[in-house]
């Protein structure tokens, strides 16, 4: 037998590494944080760190294993990390290559809640005004399947889409009609369930349509915010959700929270009630600052730091519910660690980079407009049409690689707009034109006063120290993005 | 232990030098069919008319027309289509194939270019080629219904073209049939070497190759080969761009359980397209014998860790498997990834197990274990509906 060579020998004598392309930046007073091109991220102390960038660290430090794995260098004994870099890349960018996959279909804008966040919706029994008809659809519907993408997914939105359910019915099954063999076509309905009956979720259920609705909270929040005839908003969603599951499935049910100023401080309490309905997870969004929100001076009121302090109490809180046994996740965190601790890119078009405007969203609002997101066309509603594509009356090439389209991606393409090109968290936030055009009126925006930007670095460090500070989070969060 | 080679005896003078057999006891096998078959001779009788037979009664070692070999009783465990070779010359046999087994493995090569500091299988530097000749004449043996094979080695890829070779033939005859082949990998970061494995467009093809570390050093020093990691990362890249089904492969002991947790959180970003991991307790038997103060460590005080790699790994979906451990050595929470996998013919349990209500889902213990040291925290579990 030949003798066993000791592990000291598989150690080159030269111990220098190559460092490879990252960034970094404080990340609190004593410590740096490090994150390269496909997002893995390191922690340092500031003097590991002055260590690291000198050639100073050797590697019996586990922090030179840790940045090795993650990508930070080359050494002598491996340069594996030049293979597994691009392939991590073409996966985050995948979906890219997929084109867009949401098509939302404003079918009207009418709606018989009177919400005063609301930004697009119509108290008008004017069906002719509002509603989107037969011969727009069937066009939006042609421009729909010439999207490459496999899977196409068609959300109805409104006002509220139950009140235009001829139209819905007619789409659903005009869609299957026409959609090509290979391509995979699913449908969801937004929808408040006030109207919801026996007869639309036979419908729904015989075509697998899903349901998203609203639930802003515990009664009292959520009538406060979704003020109808009869003041039963809350009873009514309640009962949809209960009646919806049964039909459809437990799981084909979702449920969005708006986040107003009465919300900011009882995250608990709004948390309680989604645990009550049995979901298995809340999105704890921050308001969007278009349309009629800015105009009812709703989203002055609520500042992002008020915000932050809503989503950081909601999210201890939701660790807390987990330590004790009771399954439960937050869906905005999800979006950003799955891009923090996987390759994956989520379709949440507000952090995607490029933007997902047109590519990975389209509108076809009730008035044949194409719209390159939902926000866009909010923002129309209040007079500017900027985000707008063309109509349905135009052909997919003139709409989809517009000028003016293509102009917004690049021009706000994070890994090149100022400022967002140095950010060390660049890779877990995207670009979002529309916000920065709403709030700036400049696409690309100006970073150190945007509530956007900062906003989000807030909700990156805050998710990275607690990562950092508890194992238990650590092993939590990990399990989200499964 | 299962005794799967040993020498046999016989009286005349025998028709053939060397010669594969397929295991009948079906007294009316048609005629034409009695060419490649040697009849289990089961009681103390003869068969009238088969050529070769086998029993295990010495008293048919007398003159004969036809080709008798005595096996020991060891032996008795052949049954009907098991496949053996027997070699006049060495007066030895070699059982290739047990139908009984659920799996069955055969060995390609004893040549390596990796010296493993566990190898249990320790390499030789001989010329073993007929081995794989044997091989591409078993698959003629063999089952058509055959639901799983492996080839092990020493290092399969050695053999360069003629490893291919083999792998089509496979897929020729038994394309339903689950291949297994251990290997190092390294030889796959040649694109020609992976496309022309591609190209054969097996399948149920499965390729498992060892990592022991996302340290390189520590892996390259398992292995004992300088550059071996990164030439086996770079192997799996190749496969798995070609859309060959890939297992990673983990020996749990001393030296790789430091770094389990970062290896599964490499695989998780860097691998997580690998189609399954197989976390595997050590088995103690060659080299491992000679490393065993390097490499022993109570699975009972790394169990913690597995949970925290089995868990990562869950947690993004990469199929897991533990292998070769106890049932009562992990925890809770790895128990939905526990296998019982231990090859029956080396398998065994001790006399705690005797007690033990979990029994018939644990994989028990390797042989050289109950002989040569296994954890000192083995412990019955009790009927659970005995307990308050």
């Amino acid at each position: 037998m030949a003798k066993f060579l000791n592990k000291e020998e598989f150690y080159k004598d030269n111990q220098k590494y190559s460092l490879l392309p990252f960034k970094f930046s404080d990340f609190d007073k004593d410590t740096k944080i490090l994150s390269n091109m496909i997002g893995e991220f390191q922690l340092l102390p500031n003097s590991t760190f002055e260590d690291f960038v000198n050639n100073n660290l050797t590697n019996d430090n586990s922090l030179y294993s840790d940045l090795r794995d993650k990508h930070f260098f080359t050494d002598t004994n491996t340069s594996v990390a030049l293979d597994l870099l691009p392939i991590k890349i073409r996966t985050k960018y995948q979906m890219l290559s997929n084109f867009t996959a949401l098509h939302i279909f404003v079918v009207s804008l009418r709606c018989e809640h009177s919400c005063p966040y609301c930004q697009v919706s119509r108290q008008s029994q004017d069906k002719n005004t509002f509603d989107m008809d037969e011969d727009k659809a069937e066009k939006a519907l042609n421009l729909v399947f010439q999207s490459p993408s496999e899977n196409i997914k068609i959300e109805f939105q409104g006002g509220e889409p139950l009140l235009n359910f001829e139209i819905v019915k007619f789409i659903v099954l005009k869609a299957i009609e026409i959609k090509p063999n290979e391509k995979n076509l699913s449908f969801v309905i937004a929808t408040n369930l006030a109207l919801i009956n026996n007869e639309i979720l036979e419908f729904c259920s015989k075509y697998n349509i899903l349901i998203s609705t609203s639930l802003d909270g515990p009664k009292d929040i959520h009538n406060k915010n979704r003020p109808r005839k009869g003041n039963n908003s809350y009873e009514k969603t309640i009962e949809g959700i209960n009646l919806s599951r049964a039909y459809l499935g437990f799981d084909s049910v979702s449920a969005l929270m708006t986040t107003t100023y009465d919300s900011l401080p009882r995250v608990e309490e709004i948390i309680d009630e989604y645990i009550k309905n049995k979901f298995s997870g809340i999105f704890l969004r921050p308001l969007s600052p278009h349309g009629f929100a800015i105009k009812t001076k709703s989203y002055s009121k609520y500042r992002f730091n008020e915000w932050l302090d809503f989503y950081k109490k909601g999210l201890d809180y939701i660790i807390n519910l987990n330590k004790n046994g009771i399954e439960f996740f937050e869906h905005f965190s999800q979006v950003i660690l799955k891009k923090m601790l996987t390759s994956d890119s989520d379709g949440y078009v507000d952090l995607m980079n490029p933007s997902g405007l047109g590519i990975a969203v389209a509108v076809y609002n009730y008035d044949g407009k194409i719209y390159a997101s939902d926000e866009g066309r909010m923002l129309a509603e209040t007079g500017d049409d900027y985000f707008c594509l063309g109509s349905v009356e135009d052909e997919y090439s003139d709409i989809f690689t517009s000028e003016k389209l293509l102009n917004v991606l690049d021009t706000t393409f994070t890994k090149s707009a100022p400022l967002c090109a140095d950010c060390v968290y660049e890779e877990y936030c995207g670009a979002d034109p529309v916000f920065h055009y709403a709030t700036q009126k400049d696409i690309v925006g100006h970073k150190p006063t945007s509530e956007f930007c900062n906003r989000n670095i807030e909700v990156f460090k805050y998710l990275i120290k607690l990562m950092n500070e508890s194992k238990y989070v650590e092993n939590l969060f990990r399990s989200w993005v499964r | 232990m299962l005794k799967l080679s040993g020498n046999f005896e016989h009286f005349n003078e025998l028709d053939f030098s060397r010669k594969m057999f397929k295991v009948t006891s079906n007294y009316h096998l048609p005629k034409v069919l009695h060419q490649d078959c040697i009849f289990l001779n089961k009681g103390n009788d003869l068969h009238p008319n088969f050529d070769f037979q086998l029993t295990f009664n010495k008293k048919n070692l007398k003159q004969s027309n036809k080709n008798i070999i005595f096996l020991e009783t060891d032996f008795k465990y052949l049954s009907d289509d098991d496949v053996l070779v027997l070699d006049s010359k060495t007066k030895r046999t070699r059982v290739l194939y047990r139908t009984n087994s659920p799996n069955n493995y055969i060995l390609l090569t004893e040549r390596c270019n990796h010296y493993c500091l566990m190898c249990s299988q320790p390499p030789k530097n001989i010329d073993d080629s007929f081995l794989i000749n044997e091989a591409m004449e078993l698959i003629d043996y063999l089952p058509r219904n055959l639901s799983n094979f492996g080839l092990t080695g020493g290092e399969p890829t050695l053999y360069g073209d003629q490893l291919i070779t083999l792998v089509n033939k496979f897929k020729v005859f038994l394309p339903d049939t689950q291949l297994d082949i251990l290997t190092n990998g390294r030889a796959f970061l040649n694109q020609n070497y992976s496309l022309a494995l591609a190209k054969i467009k097996h399948r149920k093809l499965r390729i498992a190759v060892p990592v022991y570390s996302s340290n390189p050093i520590t892996h390259d020093y398992v292995v004992q080969s300088e550059g071996a990691f990164d030439e086996t990362i770079k192997g799996i890249l190749e496969l798995k761009k070609l859309n060959i089904n890939v297992e990673i492969r983990v020996v749990l002991h001393s030296v790789t359980i430091p770094d389990l947790v970062s290896l599964a959180k490499y695989i998780v970003r860097n691998l997580r397209f690998v189609d399954h991991v197989a976390l595997m307790g050590l088995e103690i038997t060659g080299f491992t014998r000679a490393n065993f103060d390097l490499l022993w460590i109570d699975p009972w005080d790394y169990k913690d860790i597995l949970s925290e790699a089995v868990s990562i790994l869950n947690d993004y979906n990469v199929p897991t498997s533990v292998y070769n451990n106890q049932l009562c050595l992990i925890n809770e929470d790895t128990k939905s990834n526990y296998q019982k996998s231990i090859s029956d013919w080396k398998n065994e349990y001790i006399d705690e197990c005797k007690k033990c209500t979990k029994i018939l889902e644990c994989g028990g213990f390797f042989s050289s274990a109950v002989q040569h040291g296994y954890s000192n925290h083995i412990k019955a579990f009790k009927n659970e509906a005995n307990q308050i």
